[in-house]
């Protein structure tokens, strides 16, 4: 309905003292979308979050949410906007009703009305039997629960998540991200996400990847796959720089070396699979073929590796189990 | 409750206004205070401790201020309750840290709350904690140290408030830009002790030497001191104290300055967690 995008970034930067952690950042997003930032940590999506949810000031660029400028009407923009945070915002020390029904002060909401936000929300998240239980006694999945009904409570139709799947199990996140689903198509909440899980950013309506505070590619995620030509095959070699001239002394092939890894794009893959096998028998020690994934065109896009620190041992297994797929 | 119905009934809540967001936020310290066992039993026992413990180490070495012939306890009784109110308005204001630390300050400063309700939330948080605990010491008093007239008793609790507003005020002014709970205890000895020594609460300015006696002139909390003692002695014209209109009017200049200083203050460091 609106000529003007729900949201719409032109030529975000940011520095913290002398690090330029966002370089001119420019996007849109639309209602109903569910937008995903991904980057690997230091590309500049959370500063992009803090941005946007009216935490700090950029150094330049325009921003504006609902049609109000971020800088000269943050609170018209905040009383729009839903914020979930990746760090803790609850009160442990209060019960899951009273996070809510402070929160709800915080943003106008008050009597009946509020009362019967939080019952709902809390019922909407499966809470509703823990409601007067403190916080402090919930599990990390039932507080990442209760900070998503309390971004949710004034009704916000664009709602900011800074890695809303960080801590919650595979089930937590389905839930999650059927949740957000549902909300973008019942009721037109547009979702505006920072996550460095390629399959979460792969579930977005469109993604913009960052590196290294710059916007590297922006789309749905099938055209962005779909910008790397047939198939990926990916070899692994004890000596990949010798084996990647011999691949193209023979084949005439372009094989790229990433971080130790030899890649190739090519269509039918499977039958180069067999050539190279064939052809290299020793020189190989696993060769795998693949559709582009958003990994591919990370790595397309910036020569290297989508590298993430490793916060937990966990994740660390979580990213590479993902990245045999 | 028909979920769908309520769902689908979700306009924009009208912008908060100041008043709505303080009381949760003053509400919310009030409740965490009481929710922590050791935090209530310590408020009560530590005035008593102290009162018992100064006023006998003490008691020899007083000399009553000129033109008075006042007891060692009917002297500190007024200078404790300027420390209980000292103390508890400006400690509580290391929630802020906390609060900072445990992430719960970021999604205050992201809501649409004006900046002013913010403070003022925890400003009356502080007040209500330091009036409480205060409270107790000085109806304790009333009934067995210091006897007041009813009247005294009210503008007691009158002036102890005030103070408490404009104390937890510099409290909030020291503890937003702090990072740990030590920075507050660091300042807390460098800078609050003095203040609170040199503000007559426990000796008169009588007999100490000049440079002394102007840092008590200019310490505001002596002003505040004096307006408690005279309302608690009933008498408004004392010569070791400065005048009462004097000393009210500071008080109140002290808590407008501290409110006014707090806004300032916050609006300067908008991140909600130490990165």
């Amino acid at each position: 309905m609106q000529s003007t995008p729900l949201v719409s970034v032109e030529n975000l930067s940011h520095k913290y003292g002398e690090r330029l952690a966002l370089d001119n950042l420019s996007f849109t997003a639309g209602a109903g979308e569910i937008f995903g930032l991904l980057g690997p940590n230091g590309g500049g999506k959370t500063t992009t979050f803090r941005i946007l949810s009216t935490l700090i000031r950029p150094t330049s660029g325009k921003v504006t949410m609902f049609g109000f400028d971020l800088l000269a009407q943050p609170r018209e923009i905040q009383r729009r906007i839903g914020v979930v945070f990746q760090s803790p915002s609850l009160d442990k020390k209060l019960t899951a009703y009273e996070n809510l029904f402070h929160q709800g002060c915080l943003y106008g909401l008050s009597g009946a009305k509020l009362k019967e936000r939080i019952g709902y929300l809390l019922d909407r998240v499966k809470l509703a039997d823990r409601a007067n239980e403190y916080v402090e006694a919930f599990s990390g999945g039932m507080r990442r629960r209760v900070e998503l009904a309390k971004g949710l409570l004034h009704g916000p139709k664009l709602l900011l998540l800074d890695e809303p799947s960080t801590g919650l199990d595979p089930g937590a996140r389905r839930d999650l991200w059927q949740y957000l689903r549902e909300l973008a198509s019942t009721e037109g909440v547009t979702s505006l996400l920072t996550t460095h899980y390629m399959e979460e950013a792969a579930q977005c309506s469109r993604i913009a990847i960052l590196n290294a505070g710059k916007l590297v590619a922006m789309g749905p995620p099938d055209e962005l796959r779909a910008t790397i030509g047939g198939d990926v095959i990916t070899i692994q070699s004890s000596q990949p720089a010798e084996l990647q001239k011999n691949i193209a002394a023979q084949f005439g092939l372009n094989a790229e070396l990433v971080e130790g890894t030899l890649r190739v794009e090519t269509e039918r893959g499977h039958e180069w699979v067999a050539k190279l096998g064939g052809a290299f028998p020793g020189a190989i020690d696993a060769m795998t073929i693949s559709k582009p994934t958003l990994d591919d065109v990370f790595i397309k896009k910036t020569g290297h590796k989508f590298w993430v620190e490793r916060e937990t041992a966990n994740d660390a297994k979580d990213k590479k189990k993902k990245g045999g797929r | 409750m028909n979920l769908e119905a309520v769902s689908a009934a979700t306009e924009l809540p009208p912008a908060p206004g100041i008043f709505a967001p303080a009381m949760s936020l003053a509400k919310r310290e009030l409740v965490r205070f009481f929710r922590q066992r050791s935090r209530v039993t310590s408020a009560l026992l530590q005035p008593i401790v102290i009162f018992l413990f100064f006023g006998s180490a003490l008691n020899g070495s007083f000399k009553p201020p000129t033109g008075t012939e006042l007891h060692f306890r009917e002297y500190l009784f007024p200078g404790t309750i300027a420390m209980i109110v000292m103390f508890t308005a400006i400690f509580s204001t290391i929630s802020i840290i906390e609060d900072r630390r445990e992430g719960f300050l970021q999604s205050v400063l992201v809501a649409p709350a004006p900046r002013l309700s913010m403070v003022l939330g925890k400003l009356l948080g502080g007040t209500a904690l330091a009036f409480i605990q205060a409270i107790i010491f000085l109806l304790a008093g009333y009934f067995f140290i210091l006897p007041m007239t009813p009247m005294a008793l009210l503008e007691s609790i009158g002036v102890m408030s005030l103070m408490a507003f404009a104390l937890s005020g510099l409290g909030f002014m020291i503890a937003w830009r702090m990072d740990s709970t030590q920075g507050f205890h660091a300042i807390m000895m460098l800078f609050l002790m003095p203040m609170l020594f040199l503000s007559g609460a426990f000796f008169p300015d009588d007999g100490v030497p000049v440079w002394l006696s102007w840092i008590m002139k200019l310490n505001p909390l002596t002003y505040g001191v004096a307006a408690l003692r005279q309302c608690m002695y009933g008498e408004k014209t004392f010569v070791f104290l400065p005048d009462f209109k004097l000393s009210m009017a500071i008080t109140i200049l002290f808590a407008v300055a501290a409110v006014a200083g707090s806004v300032a203050v916050s609006g300067s460091r908008t991140t909600g967690d130490l990165q």
